[in-house]
């Protein structure tokens, strides 16, 4: 059964550890669920665990690729602190003065503005690693220091709130799709998945390589087909509360119709982080820079003598993780609907163990996005499984650092089972 | 007398205050090997890392077919055709076979995607060539075989129709087999008119491959001798003496 087992696993071509991954996060799931009879895995819940999740998310694929280089970066949570506040500024005092309160381009100029900020930080603290070779862990250790004062002396320590209605959408708490855009969305997605299954197998076939056989490509076809439907469904059946909705047929003078039901649908935050997670796959493995990134990571040396830049591409990679603290400071902000200077704190040190519980080794060298985006969902879970469940706030770090710790410890076994170094 | 392939004409580093190369001029013909001997910093490594463009010389000019140039990066080296497999193989480990054969010259697909499937398939055309055994495509290099490895660092050289090849100990860490093959392969290559640098500690390899030897002793060269003119003790007494003693006769 074992061996049977193994050799469906490799027929299929499944990455062993993520299925290691979303078994434990199963697992975990499964846990809370019994323990808190059965609310943890209602819609409900699974909505808010992704929306909670987002900001995480969206750094802990930015952190996959500052790891692979060797390198770390422990300024984001600041970074989310300082980029934060100067977007609350913008939206709330400087841009309604030029263009007029609720002027629908204020949060576009605000993002952009946010995103350039993000950008710049992280290409500064990026020149200083790479070219003045001032070890990462210092250099953003200051950066810690400094954006999180930085955000505190924008606004001498007030927040700044409320913020730009449309801006606030972003957050995901009060902006979601609806179910027929989420269901075309879903539809879309299949379509892809489809096209991508048949694409790679044609082209693999047109240069005469051994491909899987026919009922293998069916079945994962059908795992991934039935998983995005899946979480579509659910996400779609997390109804608005029907006194919300009384409320909103009310103001708007009207009679809600007898047995009227609406879903959320997908909260754009959350297809911020899937939109930021395709991108940075594609990066990862289908660009020269990620094969850059991840051949730096192998091996410094070798990436020089072939040529690569390999302090130039410290720059880009932590402006990359700028520009995605950037992302999730708008989502962070957003989702709170106001900007103080303490958003993003301990940030960092999430992102860290999502991407490392994710499978990014700190040696360099090896990460997965979709690890790290897992590893983000398994610690949002634990922790907010775990305050359902009633446990003490610090009996909840003390799990959740061992966890993390665990974590690692299972991947240093499982990679030296299977000679992955 | 025709040009040389490439020349490097009084080149000198300095690293600190040690004189790593100094004053040393080579040259290479097409469809030569020319071998590099010399005691462990000697200087051959670092004379050959300015040519692969990954030191900078503080002195000196390097010739291409007679026309001066300029090789500040490796990028530089290899725009002029001059391809390098370092002793250490200079291999990403993590990566697979086809990935570091392409490394920083990958194909792209017309979205500026690598395409990583044409790039395997040219991986497995090249490497039918020079290692028929070698089927492990899809895992990441530290999985091979010190031959394996050694013959991807090969394949990425040879691939790019390189015309000068500079191998630092191809053969350090191969068996009595793979030894063979590289000796085969140089002799193709020098047919095929590429101008070699071999580096390597075994003076008898040294003797059957090349055609003429330079010997290197703290920095400097101290002599280049065509390998029929010479016996196997005068180049190691220039190795360890630091003078060629038939040289030394004739002089005297």
């Amino acid at each position: 059964m074992g061996a049977g087992l193994g050799k469906f696993i490799r027929t299929l071509q499944l990455d062993t550890r993520l299925l290691g991954m979303i078994g434990a996060f199963l697992l975990i799931a499964l846990v809370f669920n019994v323990a808190t009879g059965g609310t943890f895995l209602t819609p409900r819940n699974i909505f808010n665990l992704t929306l909670q999740t987002a900001s995480v998310a969206v750094m802990a694929t930015g952190m996959v690729f500052i790891i692979v280089t060797r390198n770390i970066d422990l300024s984001i949570g600041s970074m989310v602190g300082v980029i934060g506040m100067v977007m609350g500024l913008v939206q709330a005092f400087w841009l309604p003065e030029i263009v007029g309160f609720g002027s629908p381009v204020i949060w576009i100029v605000t993002v952009i503005i946010g995103v350039a900020l993000g950008v710049a930080i992280g290409a500064l603290q990026g020149w200083m690693v790479g070219y003045l070779m001032i070890p990462s862990f210092i250099v953003t250790l200051g950066g810690l220091l400094i954006w999180r004062g930085a955000a505190w002396w924008v606004t001498r320590g007030t927040t700044v709130s409320p913020l730009d209605p449309t801006f606030i959408k972003l957050g995901g708490a009060s902006g979601t799709i609806g179910v027929t855009a989420s269901w075309i969305l879903a539809g879309v997605a299949i379509l892809a998945t489809v096209w991508f299954l048949i694409h790679t197998r044609r082209s693999h076939l047109s240069h005469g390589f051994a491909v899987k056989p026919l009922w293998a490509e069916y079945t994962l076809g059908a795992i991934l087909v039935g998983a995005i439907a899946g979480i579509t469904a659910v996400i779609n059946a997390y109804e608005v509360p029907t006194r919300v909705l009384q409320r909103r047929f009310q103001r708007e003078g009207l009679e809600m119709p007898e047995g009227y039901t609406e879903a959320y649908g997908f909260p754009i935050s959350v297809l911020i982080v899937i939109g930021i997670a395709i991108a940075m796959t594609i990066v990862a493995r289908k660009t020269r820079f990620g094969r850059y990134v991840f051949a730096m990571g192998g091996n410094p040396d070798a990436a020089e003598l072939s040529g690569i830049n390999t302090k130039m591409l410290t720059v880009k990679v932590f402006a990359l993780m700028g520009g995605l603290a950037a992302v999730a400071a708008v989502i962070a902000s957003a989702r709170l609907a106001s900007a103080g200077n303490d958003l993003g704190t301990l940030d960092e040190l999430r992102v860290i163990a999502a991407a490392v519980i994710g499978g990014t080794a700190l040696a360099g060298g090896v990460g997965t996005i979709y690890g790290a985006l897992l590893g983000a969902f398994i610690m949002q879970s634990l922790v907010s499984g775990m305050g359902m469940v009633g446990v003490d706030a610090p009996f909840q770090n003390i799990i959740v650092g061992a966890v993390l710790i665990l974590a690692v410890w299972v991947d240093i076994v499982y990679r030296r089972r299977t000679g992955d170094a | 007398m025709t040009t040389p392939l490439l020349e490097m004409r009084n080149i000198s580093i300095h690293f600190g205050g040690i004189k790593a190369v100094d004053d040393v001029s080579i040259d290479v013909m097409p469809g030569e090997v020319v071998g590099l001997l010399g005691h462990n910093g000697a200087g051959k490594s670092t004379l050959i890392k300015i040519l692969s463009g990954a030191y900078k010389k503080d002195a000196g000019e390097i010739y291409v077919d007679g026309k001066k140039v300029e090789i500040n990066s490796p990028r530089d080296a290899r725009t002029h055709n001059i391809e390098t497999i370092y002793q250490t193989l200079a291999l990403s480990d993590n990566l697979d076979a086809a990935s570091n054969l392409f490394l920083g010259r990958e194909i792209v697909t017309k979205f500026g995607l690598v395409d990583d499937t044409k790039m395997e398939s040219e991986s497995r055309k090249i490497m039918a060539r020079l290692n028929p055994n070698f089927k492990r495509f899809n895992e990441p290099v530290r999985s091979l075989s010190g031959g394996q490895r050694q013959s991807v660092a090969i394949a990425r050289a040879v691939y790019f129709n390189a015309r000068i090849l500079i191998m630092d100990e191809p053969t350090a860490a191969l068996g009595v087999h793979e030894t063979a093959m590289v000796a085969d392969l140089i002799k193709e290559l020098k047919a095929q008119g590429l101008g070699i640098f071999l580096i390597s500690h075994d003076t008898r390899e040294m003797m059957e491959l090349c055609d003429r030897v330079s010997v290197m002793k703290n920095g400097q060269l101290i002599g280049t001798e065509r390998v029929e003119d010479v016996t196997e003790d005068d180049i190691l007494s220039m190795i360890i003496m630091g003078k060629n003693p038939k040289r030394e006769a004739a002089t005297a």
